[in-house]
């Protein structure tokens, strides 16, 4: 592998970026759990390049503690989409803006 | 050879995500995000990690975007009502590129702070054996507590997506 560390680094911000912008810009519930997962993805890359660069295993094992945590936060927040399109017939965040039971 | 290999996956990651979090159907974003996740799991596997790389297939484009795909058909959302149709205006575009903009630009402005960074990354190959004595003698706790969390989601999901007992009750009643 003869890439600098740095190309790592700019690529997984790339990534980190675009999925902040799928949370920030898109409306879809389903889209902005999209940009979450992106983000935790791009943060498993510099993970798993720091475990190369510094020759220690402890940043792959990072990367799946990770992955379960992923998978807890999706099976909750899609349970949760479900219920509030249950709720409100919608995925639309903009209708999920009061705040009470 | 694989420098060439890692900057052909790392375009076709970010342009596959790019194309993703852009698509107004849910179900051509996931598929796109399928694509960039095989491509960073050959980065993953150039970088010597072959047991990441196979999980970021099982689990992430496996279980999670599946899991996705589920949902988005089980919620039948009529194409009629779609929450992004209008598309998103400038007011929602300026705070973005700003926030993004700058965290670019400080990224690359550390890169070039950064003496030691720059480094080539050195040829390593973390073997699956290795890999499994130090998450199940090093981090054997963490295991454990992450067990439990996946277990408290299980419970969590289940408690969040149960029927509505009342309304059923009152269909009952009447």
């Amino acid at each position: 592998m003869i890439v600098p560390f740095h190309h790592l680094l700019v690529l997984a911000t790339l990534l980190f970026l675009l999925g902040l912008m799928a949370v920030l810009v898109r409306r879809n519930l389903i889209m902005i759990l999209i940009g979450v997962e992106i983000m935790l993805n791009a943060a498993g890359l510099v993970l798993v390049g720091a475990s190369a660069l510094w020759q220690q295993i402890d940043g792959q094992v990072l990367v799946i503690f990770l992955m379960a945590l992923t998978s807890a936060e999706v099976s909750i927040s899609l349970a949760m989409v479900v219920y509030l399109n249950r709720r409100k017939k919608t995925v639309d965040v903009r209708a999920f803006d009061e705040l009470r039971g | 050879m694989a420098t060439w290999i890692f900057y052909i996956l790392g375009a076709v990651a970010v342009i596959a995500t790019a194309m993703a979090v852009t698509r107004r159907n849910p179900v051509h974003a996931v598929i796109y995000l399928v694509n960039s996740f095989f491509a960073l799991a050959l980065i993953f596997y150039l970088l010597g990690a072959p047991l990441v790389a196979a999980w970021e297939v099982i689990i992430y484009a496996g279980a999670i975007m599946v899991l996705f795909l589920f949902i988005i058909m089980m919620l039948e959302l009529s194409p009629g009502e779609d929450a992004d149709r209008k598309g998103p205006g400038p007011l929602q575009w300026l705070p973005v590129l700003l926030i993004g903009g700058s965290l670019l630009a400080c990224t690359l402005l550390m890169l070039q702070l950064d003496p030691g960074g720059g480094q080539e990354l050195p040829h390593w190959y973390a073997s699956p054996r290795d890999f499994g004595y130090a998450l199940f003698h090093e981090y054997a706790l963490a295991v454990e507590v992450v067990s439990f969390q996946l277990l408290f989601a299980a419970v969590g999901a289940f408690y969040v997506g149960r029927a509505d007992e009342r309304k059923e009750k009152m269909g009952d009643a009447t």
